[in-house]
Parts: C-alpha cells; structure tokens; sequence
C-alpha cells in the first residue's frame, strides 16, 4: 500500500515536470514579432471589457466610449478620421464652407453602399443629419450637431447645412453617421463602413462580418467576434489561452502577465484627473484647489499606479489634440508640500479636512490612481475616503445630480474639436458637472467658437485651458496609457488619436 | 392529495411573494434606469421622454400589477438595455446554465452515493480515515476557487481544453460536454464530498438499530445487510438533501460560469442589476426562485410518498 501511494506520489511529480517543460517550451516559441505571410480574410475573436449599448443607433448611443469605438467600423459620416486624426472624405467626397463659417456644402462620393446592398443618396444623407439634429421634434439626438438650422439636398449629389449661429468646428462633427432615410437603427443595423452587423448575444458576443461591396479599401478579416469579458483576471486568462485573439486597454498588472504575446503600448485618449466639485465647501476656495495641485506628485501617480506609464497632462486636453495640447501647463504646479499647507492654512483649514473621492468601480485604472492619491494627500493634512460605487450609480449621483465631492474618472473625446474637451466648463453647459463657473472663461469659449480665423482661435482655446489650469478646476493628471495584447498570429493593429478601434485593418498570418 | 395540494399552495403564494420583494428592491436601490440609458447625454427632458416610454412614471402597484398579468400570460417584458424581449435575451442561456447544473447534479449524485456507502462499508479503515480528512477539506473550498485552480491546471497547464472558449449544444452535443464537464466539476466537488459524509453517518446510525441485529442474527453478512436493509431507510434523508441541493447548484452555477466564460445567465444577471435593467434581472431572480422553491415542494412531495409517516405529522 505504501509502495503504491509512493508511486502515485512520483506520476503526480513527473506530470508536473513535464507540465513546465511544456509551458517553458510555448514560452520561447511565441517570440513577437515574428511576421510571416499575410494571410487575407480569416476570423478573430476581439475581447472587450463591457458589452456594447442599449441600442446599436449611432445617434443615440453616444454615452459609452466603448460602444463608439465598436460602432466605429459599422456606421460612417461624411467624413471620418484616420489613424492620424485627420478628417478624412467618407461619404461625402468634398466639402466646402462659406466665409462666415455658417453654411456647409458636402458633394457625396458616388457608388457608397449600405450594407442593405442600396447605393447612398442625398435623401439618406438629409434624414440622418435631420435626424441626429432633432429637426422634426426638436431634441438633438447628438448634441454636438444641435446647431443646425436646415439641412437641403440642393441636386442629387450635393447637400447644403445650415447652422443657427458660425462654428468653424462643424466638419468636425459631420462624422454623425449616415443611415438609410426612413430608417429605424434600433431595429436594422445598417451602416456603410468596412464591417456590417451580424447579431448580438447579451453580456455575450457581437459578431461582425467583412462588407465586401465598401467603397474604399477593404476591411482584411472576414469575420470579428466580439466577446464580453468584464473581469480583468479572467481577460488574461483568456489571452494566455488562445480563446481571445486581441484586447484593447489593458492595464500593467494585466500585461505583466501575457509575456508571449505581442504587446502594444499607446494612450487611451482621455483626460484623467481627479475632478473636484466647485461647489463643495472646501474646493469652492481657489486656494484649496490649488493645494490639492500643488500636492499631488503627477509622476508619483504615475509611477505608483502603473509603473510609470501614462502621459502626464496639465488641462482639459490630451496630447492627441495635437496644436491644442499645452505641455507647458504640465508642470503649472511643481510638488510643493509646503506650498499646499501653507494655501490651506491661508484658506482657513491650517489642520486640513476629510472628503471622499468617488470612483466607478468597474474601471481599475481609476480606482488605482485615487487609492494613490489618498497617500498623496496624507501629508499636507487631508484625508481622502474612497468610495467606489457602480458606474450606473456614479452616472446618476456624480454625473447628473451633482452629489458627490471628488472622483476620478477620464474624460473622453468624440472628435479632435476642442469644444469636446472645453465646451463642458461652460457655467451654464448641462455636462458641466464640476460645477466649474469663472466669467472670463465663458467669455473667451464664446469668443473662440465664434472666431473663423484659424490661429486666433486656437490661442483663444488655448486661453480656455490657461484658465482651467489657473483655476484648478480639477488635479488634471494624465492621459491613461493604454495596452493592445495580440496573438502572435494576429497584426496590423493601428492606435488612433481618439477612442478608436479599427478591425479593418487587423489581419492573420502564417 | 390534500397535502399535495396544500404544498403547491404553499409554492404559488411563495414565488408571488418572491416577485414582489424583487420587484419592490429594484425600485429601492439607488439608480435610475434611465440615466444609465442616456449616460452623459442626460438631460432632463429626454429623461422624461424615456420614463414615459418605459411607463415608469406610474406607481409601483400598478406596475408590478401589469408585470404579473402580463409575465402569467408568457410575455416577460422587454428589456431596456437591449431593444429585444426578455425571452429573446434569456434565450440560450437557460439552456447553458441548466445543462451545468444538471450535469453537476448527476456527478454529485453518481459519485457521491457509491463513495458514501464505501466509507460506510469500510468504517473505521485506512480508506475511511484518509477520505474523511481530504472529505473535510474538500467540503470547505468554494466552487469559484476550484473554477480557477482548473483553468490554471487543466486549461493553461495541460491544455485539456481552451479556458473562455466554448462550444453550444447546436454545434457539438460532446464538445459542449467537454467544454461543461470541468465547470461541473468544481461545482460538484464540495456536494460530493458533503452528500458522501451525510450518507456515511446515515448508515451508521441505521446501523446501531434493533432490524440490524436482527438481520445479523439471519446470517447476513455486514455488505448484504447494508445492502438489502440500511441502505433504503439511510438514502431517506439523503435524497431530500439532494433535491434541495439543485438549488444549492444553480447559485454556484452563476458563479462558476464567470470563472470559465460560459455564456450562461450568470454574468446578465449581474449586468443586468448594476445597468438597472429590471425587466430581464426580475425574470432570473424569479426563474431561479421557481427552482428552489420548486425543488423544495418536489423533495417534499417525494419523501411523503416514500414515508407515509410524513404525510401524517
């Protein structure tokens, strides 16, 4: 009996040897970067950490990045961005605009197909901007295209936009998608670009296939699969395994362990910071709002949250933006402890105060950076609580009603316009959920909308952010780097300077 | 029959009960449906449009009163996360979750009675010893953590099979076996080991009483007597256990699904609470409240039927 339990004793030995002579093994065969011959069409399946919107209507579905960057290779506009974050034609071919920057003509490229297999005409185009702009009832469904007053197919290739009041910006908002005229995108998922909409298993999956009839360069994959994998730990595993080809915005802890895999590093496109309620007691004092500045380390941030990765910022605006981003403001408050106690002992709280920082709890690269931010806090008096709630609980509590002193989350661009990143400081703006009021800045914003000359309005803009940073509105930190792990059979993975996930041009090889 | 009747009462009036605490928590917990809808495109007019559209500007009594008529007639509702009926988003996914937890229930109840009666059998023995402590052990870890020790073990390790993959009963019968039967595994391993030890001391009790001596006394050896005589009267409380335990085995079901990606109802359950989507997470809260209660009144109904005494007490 002895003997036999001994012997059992050295199978379960010897398995496990050979077991990590194995793993070893895939270890150094999976070296990165190995590309062979490119191999068209074929499927992969894409893990995504949320499962898309309500409802796949490109108009309505604007509240979760994640479901945009879905979205993105289904729908296009008339225009679209690149990978460099240049508007590019898409349905439209041309556009020209008139010198007071009110009327807006676009000259539809000829032969783009819907998915439906029916060829896009002016009237499709004419529905879905009247639509997007609430022309017949009088609610935007996108408020970013509000500001149109009419929408007219002038013959039967060109369409003339109306708006209420100048925007030099506009162009930048016709990325609204084009549906068929009459059409319901609730119920058909029908759009013009490289992939078209198969089905969709809740909290499961989203299957997306190749559209072979699209009007430029063709998407390389025949088929997508989507997958929902909320658990961060459980996305690694399915990584290691070979379940899931890709994922986008992974965290460094996640990465730390899928070596073997090709892995990618770019920005996620957001403005991270820990945003203050201008109306709480404490943070309606300039004074203390800039302590907190003066006290949180951006580096240290960085370096304690993810090792060190990430792009520090200094205002409401992310590097992708390009002329708009001001480095300078980065470093607006160099780390002064001393600094900070003394503002706060000037502001009248020489023992410092408590608040609590509210935090989606489903987003881990939040949640970190606040946990590192009550240690940051600690030395000049302050102690920060954390509480992290549901996202469907902070959009309600932080976002809508208001309730809440700090959070930490990342705000996000639809376009490369500026007013994506500023138009929410506004006093009076709906998104204004900081409660952010200053005169100056509502003044020099409408000043800058309604500039037509190019340089004179990037420095208004430029003003805009001047005075957020000034004003610390909020601790603007970073803008959170983001991780793209693919199997070694998987490339041609392209970063984009907006919240982006481009499929079409993914491609397998040998 | 009067009991009979009695019970299935006792069951209508409970998963009412049940629908109406659910339907009546979801209203409590802070949240509004509609403001995860629009996200940050919230305002207040839209709000209002939305609510009027998803009739949640009426009371909650007359609310939960057209749920009730309408979910009694077969319509679940529609859901506001997804434009689909609620039917349309459960579908598939019962089947899943179902599938592993029958599965798991036959493992238990395959594995667990044999072994039971060996321990029985061998009282007192090496095997009985050495069993009785891993049993112990067994007993304590949770299903979810043997979820992830067998993706690690059989999955990354010895590539048994694809962790986050899996295969529906409409492509391979035996692939989704495959893809269920280690899931299944871990959630029947604690049962195994508890159902094993209760039928263990069933026998051992059964074997201290006057009919065992006496059948002893007729020359029937320790097996026979187990065999014929203890093992009828000891499965009593063990199949109540086991009925009951189905219950026990949807809940893990629900867990141990996340741990190896089974599109079951598990994870829309839990989405379905955190996007407030009431209409689909009130239809899993009742589906699986039909399965305990229901479970309950069958291993009533069972045991009266083989043990008149209950039908009498």
């Amino acid at each position: 009996m002895r003997k036999r339990f001994l012997s059992l004793v050295l199978v379960v030995l010897m398995t496990a040897a050979l077991c990590a002579c194995r793993g070893g093994k895939s270890g150094t065969e999976a070296s990165p970067g190995s590309t062979g011959e490119k191999i068209n069409g074929g499927e992969i399946t894409v893990g995504i950490a949320a499962d898309l919107d309500t409802s796949l209507d490109p108009h309505v579905s604007s509240s979760s990045a994640g479901t945009r960057e879905v979205l993105f290779n289904i729908y296009e506009g008339l225009v679209k961005p690149d990978s460099d974050g240049n508007l590019i034609p898409a349905v439209a071919e041309a556009y020209t605009v008139n010198e007071t920057a009110d009327t807006y003509t676009y000259t539809l490229r000829e032969g783009v197909r819907f998915h439906n297999g029916n060829v896009v005409t002016v009237g499709d185009v004419v529905y879905s901007l009247s639509r997007a702009a609430g022309l017949d009832t009088g609610a935007a469904l996108v408020s970013d295209v509000s500001g149109i007053a009419a929408v007219e197919a002038s013959d039967d290739k060109t369409v003339v936009v109306t708006l209420s009041a100048p925007d030099t910006e506009f162009n930048s908002h016709m990325t609204v998608a084009i549906i068929p005229a009459g059409s319901d995108p609730d119920a058909d998922v029908v759009g013009t670009g490289p992939f078209r909409f198969v089905s969709r298993t809740p909290q499961d999956s989203v299957v997306l296939e190749k559209f072979s009839d699209y009007w430029g360069v063709p998407a390389i994959l025949d088929k997508v699969t989507l997958k929902v994998i909320p658990d961060g730990q459980t996305m690694v595993m399915s990584l290691r395994s070979g379940a899931v080809d890709m994922a986008e915005r992974l965290t460094t802890s996640q990465i730390a362990e899928l070596s073997g895999l090709n892995l990618l590093e770019g920005s996620s496109n957001v403005v991270q910071a820990l945003y203050l309620n201008n109306d709480f007691a404490p943070f309606s004092d300039l004074r203390v709002r800039q302590a907190l500045c003066y006290a949180i380390d951006k580096q240290a941030v960085l370096d304690l949250a993810s090792d060190g990765h990430g792009t520090p910022v200094g205002s409401s605006m992310f590097p992708a933006f390009g002329k708009y981003f001001m480095p300078e403001l980065t470093d607006y408050y160099q780390p002064d402890v001393e600094k900070a106690k003394a503002l706060l002992a000037e502001a009248g709280y020489p023992n410092g105060f408590t608040f609590t920082i509210t935090v989606p709890s489903n987003m881990p690269a939040h949640v970190d950076v606040a946990q590192v931010l009550v240690e940051l806090l600690r030395p000049i008096g302050v102690t920060a609580k954390i509480n992290q709630v549901e996202w469907a609980t902070w959009l309600e509590e932080a976002y809508r009603n208001r309730k809440f002193e700090a959070t930490v989350v990342g705000m996000d661009a639809h376009g490369l316009a500026a007013s994506d990143m500023l138009a929410r400081f506004q006093s009076d703006s709906g998104k204004n959920f900081i409660n952010f009021s200053n005169a100056d800045y509502d003044a020099v914003y409408a000043q800058a909308m309604a500039t037509v000359d190019e340089d004179a309005q990037t420095a208004l803009f430029k003003q805009c952010q001047t005075i957020l940073t000034e004003q610390a509105a909020s601790v603007y930190i970073q803008d959170v780097a983001s991780f793209v792990a693919l199997q070694n059979d998987v490339a041609g993975y392209r970063y984009y300077p907006l919240y982006v996930m481009d499929l079409a041009t993914l491609y397998r090889h040998e | 029959m009067q009991y009979i009747i009695k019970k299935t009462g006792v069951l209508l009036i409970t998963l009412i009960l049940v629908s109406m605490l659910a339907f009546l928590a979801f209203q409590i917990i802070p949240g509004d449906p509609t403001t995860k809808l629009l996200g940050t495109e919230y305002t207040p007019e839209r709000a209002a449009a939305l609510r009027e559209e998803l009739g949640l500007n009426r009371s909650i009594p007359a609310r939960y009163w057209d749920w009730l008529t309408a979910f009694l007639t077969g319509d679940m509702g529609t859901s506001y996360s997804y434009s689909m009926a609620v039917r349309e988003v459960l579908r598939g996914k019962v089947a899943v979750t179902a599938a592993l937890s029958i599965l798991s229930w036959l493992l238990v109840t395959a594995v667990s009675i044999p072994l039971g009666i060996a321990l029985a059998r061998y009282k007192g023995g090496r095997f009985d010893r050495i069993s009785l402590s891993i049993n112990q052990i067994l007993m304590a870890i949770p299903p979810f953590f043997l979820g992830i020790l067998f993706t690690y073990l059989f999955g990354l390790l010895l590539r048994w099979f694809v962790p986050g993959r899996f295969v529906p009963f409409s492509q391979s019968f035996w692939g989704c076996i495959g893809y269920l039967f280690f899931p299944a595994l871990a959630i029947s391993i604690p049962k195994i080991a508890k159902v094993a030890k209760l039928l263990r001391s069933s026998i051992l009790h059964e074997m201290n009483l006057d009919y065992v001596r006496t059948a002893y006394s007729h020359g029937n050896s320790r097996w026979m007597v187990i065999k014929d005589h203890v093992l009828r009267n000891a499965l009593l409380p063990v199949v109540t256990y086991l009925a009951m335990s189905l219950a026990d085995i949807v809940a893990s079901s629900i867990i141990v699904e996340q741990v190896f990606v089974l599109p079951g109802l598990g994870r829309l359950l839990i989405a379905s609470i955190s996007n407030r989507d009431f209409p689909v997470a009130l239809c899993i809260v009742v589906i699986i409240a039909f399965v305990v209660v229901f479970m309950n009144y069958l291993a009533d109904v069972v045991t009266q039927y083989v043990d008149p005494r209950v039908r009498l007490s």
